[in-house]
């Protein structure tokens, strides 16, 4: 079957609006259940609290490993919504039906991977004021910490994206997910701590800054066609 | 005048020349590294600042440069394998993949063994020592997402376009001595112009080098075969060809 | 080895073991594909 290619390319729709209706959807069926959005956030709260609950630190000394801290618990609790980018979908059978519809799945796995993005990381980088002051992070860096979230979080929805793709028909996919995605997402973290770290210090964070974003740029523009493909993948 | 290159899809005939091509890289490799480790370890002078330490590069260096080479011939084999559907890419790319992790683990541990009496560490996180690791887990997760499929084909293509995917670390693993601050000593051999060696010292790295690919070649040969059957099992050839 | 043998032996041992896994491993990984094949057509020369 040519999944994703259909025999007369008959699109009614184009693609940004398909777009805004995928998008949609995915907003509506994630505010439906709204326990399902709070606890990858109570999660990273949590997360958050067990490091200097169990090193005991000083307040000086967390300082110093607040950024590594902070983006360790990102990435673990964006890893735990992942999962569900596609799976609900492909269980009942909506990601075919889609994947038929005429529009390109690269369409598709953008619009789904930028309505996760809303629900999950953006919602981590509105939380994450009140995670810093717990790891004593200075106002003074919030600026900083607030744009590598957000640059960070989206780079790692795209990384999410490539590996719920590779993993969506696999029974217990939601381990190996986490070992596909986070080696690739080592550089986001390196990049990412170090530019809140030149924050706090109080030297320029600007290079990371740039360097987050062209990581961002790489894999918002390929991601989608690494993640159609392994979609294309797994429904063949 | 490209038959023999399209003959490579034929799992019989990959079957039988991975045979003919084993012996003679097993040969080419018990010299090389023969000469090469004997050379290393007893006939180049020491290193005038690193002394007697500086002759772990002659295991070091090389298994280094195969662990790179082994995850781009993995990438490689399976993009054939994904764009193609040539089977015999995925069965390469299935063969290539625990060869390359030991050898990643080879570079690390003697890598770690090596700072230690000249950094004072057995372990640094600067580009070089990270990236590497990274290749490492990159390598453990194409290992585990193939098996993961119930249906193999499945499994080769995901673990295809997952290779393709963390093969932009191989780049960063080489540059990154150029690209950053690193603990980790910069290029010696592969420079433009003269290498810094002198020759007492090149050579035997050069046949170790040598003798590690040849090597290379021919376990990845070995493992290519049992591949093939693995994937072939009820074709019609393997009859004759499991008899000899 | 100018006092550092406790650093370049292991490291040269441990290049042969990791040589001789590989030889070792393809070796098996053959013989039971070999196995796994000749089982496969015994069962079909049944049928």
């Amino acid at each position: 079957m040519n999944v994703g290619r259909p025999i007369e390319a008959e699109t009614s729709v184009g693609a940004r609006r398909a777009m805004m209706l995928i998008m949609h959807r995915e907003l509506c069926l994630s505010f439906r259940r709204p326990e399902q959005l709070l606890q990858p956030l109570v999660f990273f709260l949590i997360v958050t609290t067990l490091f200097p609950l169990g090193l005991s630190v000083q307040l000086s000394l967390l300082r110093d490993m607040a950024p590594g801290v902070l983006w360790v618990a990102a990435l673990l609790s964006s890893l735990l919504s992942l999962d569900s980018l596609f799976k609900n979908d492909a269980d009942d059978g909506t990601l075919e039906q889609l994947a038929l519809s005429g529009q390109s799945l690269a369409t598709i796995v953008i619009a789904k991977t930028l309505a996760h993005w809303l629900v999950s990381g953006a919602a981590l980088v509105l939380v994450s004021p009140v995670v810093a002051i717990g790891l004593n992070i200075p106002v003074s860096a919030f600026a900083t910490m607030l744009l590598g979230l957000a640059l960070g979080t989206l780079t790692l929805s795209w990384l999410g994206a490539i590996g719920a793709g590779l993993t969506v028909g696999l029974r217990r996919g939601n381990v190996l997910l986490s070992l596909i995605v986070l080696p690739l997402a080592m550089p986001l973290l390196i990049f990412g701590a170090g530019a809140t770290d030149r924050a706090i210090s109080g030297t320029s964070a600007a290079g990371a800054l740039y360097f987050l974003a062209s990581l961002c740029v790489f894999t918002s523009t390929l991601a989608p066609f690494a993640a159609a493909a392994a979609l294309r993948i797994a429904l063949d | 005048m490209w038959t023999w290159f399209y003959r490579l899809a034929s799992p019989p005939h990959v079957y039988r020349v991975a045979a003919t091509l084993i012996p003679w890289f097993l040969t080419a490799a018990a010299f090389a590294i023969g000469y090469g480790a004997i050379a290393g370890l007893v006939f180049a002078p020491p290193d005038y600042q690193q002394g007697d330490a500086f002759r772990i590069i002659y295991v070091h260096a090389p298994s280094g440069w195969i662990s790179m080479f082994a995850y781009s011939t993995m990438a490689v084999a399976g993009a054939i394998g994904l764009i193609w559907r040539i089977k015999m890419g995925h069965a390469v790319a299935a063969a290539v993949a625990p060869i390359g992790a030991s050898f990643t683990v080879l570079a690390l541990v003697t890598g770690s063994l090596w700072g230690r009496p000249m950094w004072g560490t057995y372990w640094a996180w600067d580009p070089r020592l990270t990236s590497e690791l990274i290749l490492l887990f990159l390598f453990a997760g194409v290992m585990s997402l193939r098996p993961a499929f119930e249906d193999s084909n499945r499994g080769d293509r995901a673990a295809a376009l997952l290779s393709i995917v963390g093969v932009v670390n191989v780049p960063i693993i080489h540059y990154s001595v150029l690209w950053w601050n690193s603990l980790h000593q910069g290029a010696t051999v592969a420079k433009l112009g003269k290498p810094s060696m002198p020759p007492s010292m090149l050579l035997p790295l050069l046949s170790m080098m040598l003798g590690f690919m040849c090597f290379f070649g021919a376990v990845l040969c070995m493992r290519l075969r049992g591949e093939v059957l693995n994937r072939e099992r009820q074709a019609t050839w393997v009859r004759e060809a499991i008899k000899s | 080895m100018g006092g550092y043998a406790r650093f370049v032996w292991p490291c040269f041992g441990f290049a042969c073991t990791v040589l001789a896994w590989n030889l070792w491993s393809a070796r098996r990984f053959h013989a039971a594909a070999r196995q796994r094949a000749g089982r496969t057509l015994a069962m079909s020369d049944e049928n």
